[in-house]
């Protein structure tokens, strides 16, 4: 089974490998009409209140004119192929739990594992209510190929059971929801990132990065999607790193809060993101001022997830990895 | 500390000459509880928190500490004037979240006040012309005379918990003015308070709560009471004394450790004998499951093995001792040292320095079959004990502070400690007994667990929590309300059209916020405030 759950990576790579070169080819050969034309459409709402994404039904004015476009052929084979990386993607992480017999986020290679499915899953979510995004499809898949492959080869770990620290039922909560979180924050980098190229295309800006944002989606459209994906996540990241988490380490280690380099960077990150949702709801604050902040949390989370279980030694580290 | 930048920014006051401290003073004022000031402040918390993730913190990890003194005698006390191995309890660290929390009140309080006015204050009366508003209906007919549709079209939006005002206008028209999303502001301003109570919580948890550790061997001769001079190590709150310590008594009187064939470890159980307020009972508590007594928390930490050790001197007198050799791998490969400062007393009672005996070495529960003087397994499958003999001066008489796991290098050093065995250390296994140059004699009698405890109590933690848990729920409020006003207006359908006494209907939407489920919402209400079903 562990094996399978390899091998099942593997192919997940190589399907989110297909997916990129799909957007990617979009992204070159595509008319440029019907972007503008997605790009302008109104934004959905995505969250409820408090509760979980809630779907729109709205007409796509643009599927008739895509189906006979050579460019969004293109697009619609690399979204097929991010289905199938996720179900592969999916197929690998039940084996490696059915393998371990247990929640497959016992250890940093599972953990970003999880982290990068929450990722994916919520990126196809988003896509299925707004078609019109479907270009960013691109950097999703590179960061997808990124973040699988450096998770294969720096911190890949065999299957193995918990230790006991672990085997907690605030195990599941507190890395579950730290797991959802962190997939949608750092898939909530993307449209943050090609909001500014967009910006910077449209101020007039023509040097290499901000040529890519020529074909990206309509600037406002992204930066409000940069703010529902965080103002989704932010709660969850609170409850899950600054609740759930303090609660365990109470039961765990005796105290709430003791600075362990992870509680450190997720303190860091919390700050960082509070910074940012501040920034946003603030009009004297430009949007692009707030979402660099979007992306120094995303880089906080990225030390989270690597730098902290590779360079310092701490409480959580169940790396293993190096 | 957010939006409503339209009741922040106060009317331009009149042209005034006044104290220029109190213009000072006030301009401060000002500008510390702007929001530029805080997203700074928030900024420089972050980043004055990465230094204590990248440098050894003393409250984290005393001995890393200790080592990175050691490998940088240079710059660790430099750093160390800095504050940089206790960042977290530094008076720069310190003064960034007073400063913000000074911003965040002077940034609350006063929306706080406002919050409470406009919960009071009623819905405004409709704008002129509300085909201006972003979102309009006109032309909707009812059959009803003005007055009897809009107390129709006001019962429906209470319904919706829509706070709602009838007005009548002139020519015979009525509108209704509703509003609703108060909760946005409300959940805002409780999140930030909630911020308050978690760093009150903090704070008082750190005066009033102690935490001591104790390294605990199993048996009734090793057992401890809850006191200051018993801990290995311990912090008390800076208005905590040592006699408001709870006090209890512990013992070990079970330790059981299970691994995997892998060496992994699967379970800790450790079972203790109480003694508190004269009662006796036992209680079996684990890693994540802490043992609760009233007054602390004694959470498991670790466990180790204490091989006891029984030195018989050329006098013929014998000493046992059960000393905790400390874990140094994952295979419980353990180091420690037992000494005997008091052996070899003459019968007369006459000492004699140069005859204290020490040993020092490792233990290993599973030994390897290379020999090699590293455990193979956790558990105690073929345990086996290798010990080098001193002979001399152990210098615990001088009364300095020395560790209780290592000789003293320095007797060593001067010649004063000597080495009196051969150059590989000698095996021992339980039950063995080693007979030295001098005719005396080592047996090693077997082990007993120890296990590591964290004792510790924090009275304030039910504040900070419920101060997270309330700050949640305000967040989220915040995030997921919308703030938003409608307006419907009745007008009587024309004199000629007049007998029926029907009305006609327009309406108007204003989000406050960034709300693009708003355009549904309104479309829901105008239907139903058309409908006569629901709101009959």
């Amino acid at each position: 089974m562990a094996e399978l759950s390899n091998q099942l990576m593997a192919f997940t790579v190589l399907a989110y490998l297909g997916a990129m070169v799909g957007y990617a080819a979009e992204y070159a050969f595509g008319k440029r009409s019907h972007i503008g034309r997605a790009a302008v459409r109104p934004a959905q709402q995505l969250v409820g209140a408090g509760g979980p994404p809630v779907v729109d039904e709205v007409e796509s004015p643009i599927r008739p004119a895509e189906a006979r476009d050579r460019g969004a052929l293109l697009g619609w084979i690399a979204v097929g192929f991010n289905v199938l990386a996720l179900l592969l993607h999916l197929g690998a992480l039940v084996t490696r739990g059915v393998a371990a017999d247990r929640m497959p986020w016992g250890n940093m290679y599972e953990f970003i594992l999880s982290v990068s499915f929450v990722g994916s899953a919520a990126w196809l979510v988003v896509l299925l209510r707004r078609p019109g995004i479907r270009h960013l499809g691109l950097f999703v898949a590179l960061i997808m190929v990124v973040l699988l492959g450096a998770n294969g080869l720096i911190a890949y770990t065999p299957v193995g059971p918990l230790v006991p620290a672990l085997n907690s039922y605030w195990f599941v909560i507190h890395v579950s929801t730290i797991i959802l979180a962190s997939g949608i924050l750092l898939l909530g980098a993307v449209p943050a990132a090609m909001f500014l190229l967009r910006t910077g295309y449209d101020q007039g800006k023509r040097r290499f990065p901000y040529t890519l944002g020529k074909r990206a989606p309509e600037a406002g459209t992204l930066e409000r999607l940069t703010f529902r994906l965080h103002a989704f996540a932010f709660p969850l990241f609170t409850f899950g790193a600054l609740i759930a988490g303090p609660l365990w380490a109470e039961a765990s280690w005796g105290r709430y809060w003791g600075w362990d380099p992870k509680e450190v960077w997720a303190f860091i990150s919390w700050i960082v993101y509070a910074g940012y949702l501040h920034a946003r709801a603030t009009p004297s604050v430009k949007r692009t001022t707030a979402t660099w902040i979007a992306l120094i949390g995303f880089t906080t989370m990225l030390m989270n997830l690597f730098g902290v279980n590779l360079f310092f030694e701490g409480l959580h580290s169940y790396a293993n990895a190096g | 500390m957010t939006v409503v930048e339209d009741q922040m920014a106060p009317p331009a006051p009149p042209p005034r000459r006044g104290n220029p401290i109190w213009a000072f003073l006030r301009n401060s004022w000002r500008q510390l509880t702007s929001m530029r000031t805080a997203l700074v402040l928030l900024f420089l918390l972050a980043v004055a928190a990465i230094p204590g993730s990248v440098l050894p913190q003393r409250s984290v990890n005393i001995e890393r500490t200790a080592g990175y003194f050691r490998d940088h005698p240079d710059l660790a006390p430099v750093l160390d004037r800095l504050g940089m191995f206790d960042v977290y309890a530094s008076a720069w660290f310190a003064a960034i979240y007073l400063l913000l929390f000074t911003s965040l009140i002077g940034c609350v309080i006063p929306r706080l006040a406002d919050h409470v006015r406009a919960l009071r204050t009623v819905p405004p009366n409709a704008p002129q012309r509300l085909d201006r508003l972003p979102h309009h209906a006109a032309g909707v007919e009812r059959p009803d005379d003005p007055a009897g549709t809009a107390a129709a079209v006001a019962r429906t939006l209470r319904r919706r918990r829509w706070r709602t005002v009838v007005r009548e206008g002139a020519g015979g028209g009525w509108t209704v003015a509703a509003e609703k999303g108060h909760l946005k502001e409300t959940g805002n301003l409780l999140f930030h308070l909630a911020l308050l109570a978690v760093l009150v919580g903090v704070g008082v948890g750190s005066w009033y709560g102690w935490h001591g550790n104790r390294l605990l061997v199993q048996g009734a001769d090793k057992g401890f009471c809850n006191t200051l001079t018993q801990y290995d190590e311990s912090k008390l709150g800076a208005r905590v004394d040592a006699s408001d310590l709870t006090p209890f008594c512990l013992q070990l009187t079970d330790f059981r450790a299970g691994f995997q064939d892998s060496g992994q470890p699967k379970s800790f159980d450790a079972t203790v004998l109480v003694d508190q307020d004269g009662k006796e009972y036992t209680r079996t508590f684990t890693v994540n499951d802490p043992l609760r007594l009233p007054g602390a928390t004694v959470n498991l930490l670790g466990h180790g093995y204490a091989p006891v050790l029984r030195y018989t001197d050329r006098f013929g007198q014998s000493q046992t001792r059960v000393v905790p050799f400390l874990p140094r791998d994952g295979m419980f490969t353990s180091e420690g040292v037992v000494t005997y400062p008091d052996a070899n007393v003459d019968p007369t009672g006459k000492r004699d320095e140069q005859l204290q005996v020490g040993f020092e070495g490792v233990y290993l529960p599973t030994v390897g079959t290379d020999g090699r003087p590293t455990s193979v397994y956790p558990a105690e499958r073929d345990p086996v004990l290798f010990l080098t003999a001193y002979r001399g001066n152990l210098g615990v008489d001088a009364g300095l502070p020395g560790s209780v796991y290592a000789l003293d290098r320095r007797q060593m050093a001067a010649g004063r400690l000597k080495q009196v065995s051969g150059a590989r250390p000698h095996e021992l296994r339980p039950g063995q007994a080693w007979t030295l140059d001098d005719g005396t004699k080592l047996e090693f009698l077997g082990t007993r667990p120890f296990a590591t405890l964290a004792v510790r109590h924090d009275p304030a933690q039910p504040l900070v929590l419920g101060g997270a848990v309330l700050g949640l729920i305000g967040l989220m409020l915040s995030l997921f309300g919308h703030r938003r006003r409608v307006w419907f207006r009745m007008t009587p359908l024309a004199a000629a059209e007049r007998e029926s006494g029907g009305t006609v209907m327009e309406a108007g939407g204003l989000p406050r916020t960034d709300y693009p489920g708003f355009a549904t919402e309104f479309e829901a209400l105008v239907r139903a405030a058309k409908d006569d079903e629901e709101t009959a």
